[in-house]
């Protein structure tokens, strides 16, 4: 019984292929949920970022603020508020949420502080208000970086959502959660690999992301 | 707060007991990521071109899932503390490898320079000017990664009572005892922050010259 065997098995089963157990369904429930937290991630994450990056101010009380809740333990959480709260979204997105925040914050907050002073005093002596200084000359230069604290969290969300299965919720989790007290061992295997193939997915559309939205000029300088 | 620190018999730990299994797993990997990363991030540093490519394999690890990577360790390693501690050497690496890199690289040319002037030897001039400059970086990576491997080491509790103070968390459920689940959260959240200002110690101690 090697790894191919169960693969073999768990992707050759009809079964698994509809239904509201099926391959498309939890695919889809697994981007759904991720995609709803790294969005609310991001709203919190990048205005902030940017900002704070942009004057230089509150560096400090920023990397308190991320070191506070990457010290949360997601998976802990998660049980908490199920507890304290019942089943719902809400237990499931605030520990993917406060696990996205970090990245994003942090990475964006550095990428903008870090921009070639000289470009934005040109920038500046070029007539530019601050607001286009940030849209049009520190976004765009910070853009790799910005992309790569999204990128972090995105991968960070989408594994972590596995677990949302252990409270009752669906996702790819769920053949991993349910294969494990069912000890059938091809739905643990199945689920593993699919997850870990969404997150290698999820590499490479950032990847994608990268080539399409850096500026040519900036990557070149890299 | 009665059985914050009562512990149900079944987890076979006293909550210190617990707490020492806990720093156990989570701090044994950023050790040995940190005996990985060290001599692969000096490769890198020798050797521009492997930069890429390694970090990209690291960001591959990272992008594996821990639940994932336990349950297809089973197999070989069975439920032990082995199991947990693979994919958190993993997950380190990606946040050492470019801290010790960048770290290194950001010595100056000029002191890099004065010390092969003064007559040390690739060995030398590594361990007493590199590293101890590049020290600020590999701390500030170090802590990234202690903290986020203590949060993450909980998941052990879903392949068989594998994650130290995560295990309170099925018990919580199992007993109806919301209690437990604030002691695992709390601990584990107090005992990474606690780690975290050990580390700016620790980097303060050995940066004497630094600026307060």
């Amino acid at each position: 019984m090697n790894l191919f065997h169960f693969l073999n098995a768990f992707f050759s089963d009809s079964a698994n292929w509809s239904g509201a157990d099926g391959i498309p369904q939890r695919l889809l429930e697994h981007v759904e949920y991720s995609l709803l937290a790294l969005g609310i991630a991001a709203l919190i994450g990048l205005p902030v970022g940017l900002v704070t990056g942009h004057t230089g101010r509150g560096g400090n009380a920023l990397a308190l603020l991320a070191t506070a809740a990457r010290a949360l333990p997601t998976f802990g959480l998660l049980v908490l508020l199920t507890i304290l709260m019942g089943l719902g979204l809400t237990p499931v997105m605030v520990p993917l949420v406060a696990l996205a925040v970090p990245p994003i914050l942090v990475t964006t907050y550095e990428a903008v502080r870090t921009v070639d002073r000289s470009l934005v005093d040109a920038a500046r002596g070029m007539g530019m208000g601050p607001l286009r200084i940030l849209a049009q000359v520190e976004i765009p230069v910070a853009l790799p970086l910005i992309l790569s604290g999204i990128r972090s969290a995105a991968i960070q969300i989408v594994s972590t959502a596995t677990i949302a299965a252990y409270v009752a919720f669906g996702g790819l989790g769920r053949y991993i959660v349910d294969g494990l007290s069912q000890e059938d061992y091809t739905k643990v295997v199945g689920g593993a690999v699919l997850v870990a193939g969404l997150a290698l997915v999820t590499l490479g559309l950032f990847w994608l992301a990268g080539r399409l939205l850096v500026s040519a000029g900036v990557r070149r300088s890299r | 707060m009665g059985g914050f620190f009562r512990m149900p018999s079944d987890l076979q730990h006293s909550y210190l007991a617990l707490v020492g299994w806990h720093l156990r797993l989570a701090l044994v990997p950023v050790l040995i990521g940190l005996l990985i990363a060290l001599p692969l991030g000096q490769l890198c540093v020798r050797f521009r071109w492997i930069y890429g490519p390694v970090l990209g394999v690291s960001t591959v690890f990272y992008a594996l899932p821990s639940l994932a990577i336990f349950v297809l360790l089973i197999d070989w390693t069975g439920q032990t503390d082995t199991t947990v501690m693979i994919p958190l050497t993993l997950y380190t690496l990606v946040v050492l490898i470019p801290a010790i890199t960048d770290g290194v690289r950001s010595v100056p040319e000029e002191t890099h320079a004065a010390a092969t002037a003064m007559g040390f030897g690739p060995v030398r001039r590594y361990v007493h000017v590199q590293l101890p400059i590049a020290v600020p970086a590999i701390v500030a990576g170090l802590r990234v990664a202690a903290v986020s491997s203590i949060s993450m080491v909980s998941v052990g509790m879903l392949i068989g009572n594998e994650g130290a103070l995560g295990n309170l968390l099925a018990d919580a459920n199992q007993y109806h005892r919301p209690i437990l689940a604030w002691s695992s959260v709390i601990t584990i959240a107090v005992i990474g922050i606690l780690v975290d200002g050990v580390l700016v110690l620790l980097r303060r101690l050995l940066t004497p010259w630094a600026a307060r």
